[in-house]
C-alpha cells in the first residue's frame, strides 16, 4: 500500500536513564538488548517483531497523538505515518536512544505539527501549564492546623495506615482506575505513563517534551488527586473529620 | 534555626512526596524529609499511602491497540517490506 517516504528526526543523542531510581510500575519492556534484537528483526522483515511493537506501544501512541490533534481519525493517521517513518528509518536507527524514545520523538514531532497545521493550537506544553501551573494543594489544607495552632501545619486530621492487600482487590483498583480517568488531560497522561506503563521520568520528559519539572507537578498532582480518591473510598471519616 | 535546618511541617511534606520518591530533592530537602518521617507516624502514613497509589496503578491494565487499527498497521508493514524487497 503507502511507500511514504517521509523525513526523521534525528534519534536523540543519550542514553536512557535506564538506571534510575523508580518505584512501583511495569520493568520497562525494552532494554538495550532486547532493541537490537528487535531492530534486526524489523530490518529482517520479521512481522511478528513488527506486531510486537505495535502491540507493546500502538494504544499509548494514539493517546498521545490524540492530545495533539483535532480528532481521533487524525490520530489515527499521525500513528501510522510514525510506523512507516519508523519502519523507513530502522535501517540509520544507532540504538544511541532507545527505540521507545526514538518512536515517540518521531510521533510528538508528527502529531505536533499536525495539530498546528489543523488549527488545533493546544500543544501539550500549554495542556500541561493548565494542568500544572497554580496553587492547587496536594491534601485540603483544613486537614491541618491553623498559624494560630502551636505547631501549624502539622495534622488536625491524619491519614491512616491502608491494609496492603485491600489496594490490590478489584474494587479498590476499579476506584484508582476511575479517578485517573477523572484526571485533567495532562495530569491523566502523566500518571498513566509513569505509573500506569511504568516509563521513567526522562521518558515521559523526552516523549511529551515537557521540562522535568512540569512532569513531576503534573505527576504530583494526579497522585495526589488518585490518593484523595482512595481515601474517600477506604476511610470516607478521615476525609470528613477535617472539614 | 537556620533556614536550612528547619522542621518540616506535615502540610510541606506532602508537596514534597514525589520529588522525594524520584530522588528529585536537595541534599538538605531530603535529610528534612527523612527527619520529619522519622518523627512522624501520620506523615509516614502519609507517604505509604502514596505509594500503594503507585503500586495499585501499577496494577491496572494497559489498554490493548484496537484490532481494525493493527490490521491496517500489519497490512502497511506489508507494504514496506515488499518495497524494501523490490528496491
Amino acid at each position: 500500500m503507502t511507500s511514504l517516504t517521509l523525513a526523521l528526526p534525528q534519534p536523540l543523542n543519550r542514553q536512557d536513564a535506564g538506571s534510575m531510581p523508580r518505584l512501583g510500575g511495569k520493568a520497562s519492556s525494552t532494554t538495550a538488548d532486547s532493541d537490537a534484537a528487535l531492530v534486526g528483526r524489523l530490518r529482517a522483515g520479521d512481522e511478528s517483531a513488527f506486531a510486537e511493537l505495535i502491540e507493546s506501544y500502538g494504544a499509548t501512541m494514539l493517546r498521545v497523538a490524540q492530545m495533539y490533534v483535532k480528532d481521533r481519525a487524525s490520530a489515527e493517521e499521525v500513528v501510522q505515518e510514525t510506523w512507516l517513518a519508523v519502519l523507513n528509518g530502522i535501517d540509520r536507527f544507532e540504538g544511541r536512544s532507545s527505540l521507545k524514545t526514538w518512536l515517540f520523538r518521531i510521533l510528538t514531532n508528527r502529531a505536533k505539527t499536525k495539530g498546528e497545521r489543523d488549527g488545533r493550537t493546544v500543544p501539550f506544553s500549554s495542556l500541561a501549564a493548565k494542568g500544572g501551573e497554580g496553587d492547587e494543594p496536594s491534601v485540603d489544607p483544613d486537614r491541618f492546623l491553623g498559624p494560630d495552632s502551636s505547631t501549624p501545619g502539622a495534622w488536625a486530621a491524619p491519614p491512616r495506615a491502608w491494609p496492603e492487600d485491600k489496594i490490590l482487590e478489584r474494587e479498590t483498583l476499579g476506584v484508582i482506575q476511575m479517578a485517573i480517568e477523572d484526571l485533567p488531560d495532562a495530569q491523566r497522561e502523566v500518571i498513566r505513563l509513569r505509573d500506569v506503563e511504568g516509563w521513567t521520568p526522562m521518558e515521559v520528559t523526552d516523549a511529551l517534551e515537557i521540562t522535568d519539572g512540569n512532569q513531576r507537578v503534573l505527576l504530583h498532582r494526579a497522585r495526589s488527586k488518585v490518593r484523595a480518591a482512595l481515601e474517600t473510598y477506604l476511610d470516607p471519616d478521615v476525609v470528613g473529620g477535617g472539614a | 534555626m537556620s533556614l536550612f535546618t528547619r522542621e518540616m511541617a506535615c502540610q510541606e511534606l506532602v508537596e514534597l512526596v514525589t520529588a522525594y520518591f524520584d530522588g528529585g530533592l536537595s541534599r538538605a530537602d531530603r535529610r528534612r524529609f527523612r527527619a520529619h518521617i522519622g518523627g512522624c507516624d501520620h506523615c509516614t502514613a502519609y507517604v505509604e499511602q502514596m505509594r500503594l497509589v503507585i503500586e495499585g496503578a501499577g496494577r491496572l491494565t494497559e489498554d490493548d491497540i484496537d484490532p481494525a487499527a493493527r490490521e491496517e498497521l500489519i497490512n502497511a508493514f506489508r507494504g514496506w517490506k515488499e518495497g524494501r524487497a523490490a528496491g
